[in-house]
């Protein structure tokens, strides 16, 4: 059931165009990612969310009602800030009451739903805390806390793990996955890390310059990119341009490419991820190189090859410790329905 | 520590040790013709018990006051719009509040005369427009103080408060709309507690030279000491009777440290609201 519908948004700053015709429908429940490379208007769209921004053309409903029509104040849609925006003069448990208070709820339920939030984000023992004596991990957690209290029917979050270390990051991933499934309120993470997007997100909707790239699932989006932008953007990939003819797909300089031709005729590009990619002998892969670089990351290593006629390194990943060392020859491998065709 | 002795230097030797110096005039009774006889008394403090000295120790704090509160009234609106202002608008709103400073502040207070005065430019006018028959006295009376000192140090309650809210991070007041605050509701719970510190502070800076100031009540006040500034003045120069006058400069500055110990005492409570 759609829950959000942003219809035909577009919003310009003098001359930079921010969005340009979004149109986006995100489902009750569903834990939803926007990413994208900064200025993409990921942020603008959050923001018009939010009531902070307006749009120069388009709709947006929640529920079905027009959300452009009401002020920030009376929205359904709480955001949890980059910066956390804590009101530094209250305690923890004043700003997490903060919002029911506002709403005009007797004190007792105030206290006892202060009290539950607190407890859920683990919290209950800080609530006398200033937000200045907490760790960054802990004022997240009160943001968090501050911004589900109120039961919104959506939840925007800006860059919710950017300000945090690697470890807290991994633990406050979890949290949130776990939180988002226990209240059951539709997440929406706006974010420039897609590793953060891929582990939280059931669907992610790609952006670049204003626009959508492509919304689908984590896997989909890694397997099945449909846009040039989002096969580079997302993970690792190499990439080959070339020509869609009656025979293959052609590259200048490397001929034929393995690849099921799903496209029309016309320029092309071919996507073919690191792991997909094996090494062997030269002379029978579809295109032969020299090692030029071995880097080993633990439980895989990256070797990068030399093809002549190609501009970038190919990349090929291999379990545990690569056997290969610099300068030797090889042939790349891989199977045509491992590469991806997307238009150039 | 190195880097401070010439500055320490210099405020011991040229304001620290005169001060004190001048204070221990305190315990002695005047000499005929200045200066103190070297007997101690306690008899300069017994004076101020005088209803006279009271009497224009309260309309100093009285006039002080009403300076201090229509300069929080009309500083705060005005330091907070100037912070929402573009760029370039609030260069020129902070220019030209600071603008009359280049003026010597004696030509400013004398200019308030000219325009004031009977055959003044204000009363010119308002008979120019037949809106009365015969000038207006406006001068010289405690409403003209207040004008005056208001003129003067209005600018030092606007620009503490200006910068306060200038570095108040938006997105509070954002985070606050979308808790479900109105404007005036955000205003009052984020914006001005947050704020409050530096209008204090704001307070403190015009509070302290109205109280002690002479300038004004000299010029717009018509010359009777009704100020403890003018008092002050008036033991040195006209009664030459040194020893009460430092004792009522004492209560100057002893007034000063207490109003400054409660606006820090109260800027931390407010942060710890």
């Amino acid at each position: 059931m759609t829950l959000l519908s942003i219809e035909g948004v577009s919003r310009k700053f003098g001359d930079v165009i921010a969005l340009d015709e979004v149109s986006l429908d995100i489902r009750a429940g569903e834990f939803f990612a926007l990413l994208g490379p900064s200025g993409c208007g990921k942020t603008t769209l959050l923001r018009i969310l939010a009531g902070f921004e307006w749009p120069d053309r388009g709709a947006v409903r929640l529920d079905g009602a027009d959300l452009l029509r009401q002020p920030p104040h009376r929205r359904p849609v709480n955001l949890m800030f980059q910066s956390y925006a804590l009101f530094p003069h209250m305690t923890v448990a004043k700003n997490v009451a903060y919002g029911l208070e506002r709403e005009g709820l007797p004190r007792e339920e105030i206290k006892k739903r202060v009290g539950e939030v607190l407890a859920k984000v683990g919290l209950d023992t800080m609530a006398g805390r200033r937000p200045s004596q907490l760790s960054g991990g802990q004022q997240q957690r009160v943001a968090l806390a501050r911004a589900i209290v109120k039961r919104p029917r959506m939840l925007l979050l800006d860059e919710p793990l950017s300000a945090l270390d690697k470890k807290v990051r991994a633990e406050m991933q979890l949290e949130l996955k776990r939180l988002q499934v226990e209240v059951g309120i539709t997440f929406v993470v706006v974010t420039h890390d897609q590793e953060e997007a891929m582990s939280l997100a059931d669907r992610i909707a790609v952006m670049d310059n204003g626009r959508i790239e492509q919304v689908d699932a984590p896997i989909a989006l890694y397997d099945r990119p449909r846009t040039r932008f989002v096969a580079d953007f997302i993970g690792a990939n190499n990439l080959f341009t070339g020509t869609i003819t009656g025979n293959g797909f052609e590259v200048p300089g490397l001929g034929y490419l393995p690849c099921k031709p799903e496209l029309p005729n016309g320029l092309a590009v071919l996507a073919v991820r690191p792991e997909r990619v094996r090494l062997g002998d030269p002379g029978r892969g579809a295109a032969d190189g020299i090692v030029a670089d071995v880097s080993f990351f633990g439980g895989i290593s990256h070797i990068a090859v030399d093809v002549s006629g190609h501009d970038r390194k190919v990349l090929a990943a291999t379990q545990g410790a690569a056997r290969i060392t610099p300068g030797a020859a090889v042939g790349l491998f891989w199977n045509p329905d491992d590469a991806v065709l997307v238009p150039a | 520590m190195f880097f401070l002795a010439p500055g320490l230097t210099l405020l011991i030797v040229l304001a620290i040790v005169p001060m004190i110096l001048m204070l221990t005039y305190m315990f002695f009774p005047r000499g005929r013709f200045g200066g103190v006889v070297y007997e101690f008394t306690l008899e300069n403090f017994a004076r101020l018990n005088d209803p006279l000295y009271l009497g224009v120790i309260g309309d100093s704090f009285v006039i002080a006051g009403t300076v201090t509160l229509l300069a929080l009234v009309i500083g705060y609106p005005t330091a907070y719009a100037i912070a929402q202002l573009p760029q370039r608008w609030k260069t020129i709103a902070l220019l030209a509040i600071m603008l009359p400073f280049w003026t010597n502040f004696l030509i400013r207070i004398y200019a308030w005369i000219v325009l004031l005065s009977g055959p003044g430019l204000v009363n010119r006018a308002l008979i120019g427009i037949g809106l009365i028959d015969e000038p207006l006295a406006f001068l010289y009376n405690e409403g003209t103080i207040v004008l005056g000192l208001l003129y003067g140090y209005l600018s030092l309650m606007i620009l503490p408060i200006y910068s306060a809210v200038e570095r108040l991070d938006p997105r509070l007041r954002e985070a606050s709309a979308n808790l479900g605050a109105t404007p005036v509701r955000t205003f009052f719970s984020v914006t001005l507690p947050l704020t409050l510190p530096s209008a204090l502070i704001g307070a403190v800076l015009v509070f302290v030279p109205s109280f002690g100031n002479y300038v004004v009540p000299e010029l717009l006040g018509g010359g009777k000491a009704i100020m403890l500034g003018n008092m002050i003045r008036d033991q040195f120069l006209k009664a030459r009777d040194w020893p009460f006058g430092a004792t009522l400069a004492l209560v100057m500055i002893l007034v000063t440290c207490v109003l400054l110990i409660a606006q820090a005492v109260v800027s931390r409570r407010v942060r710890n609201a």
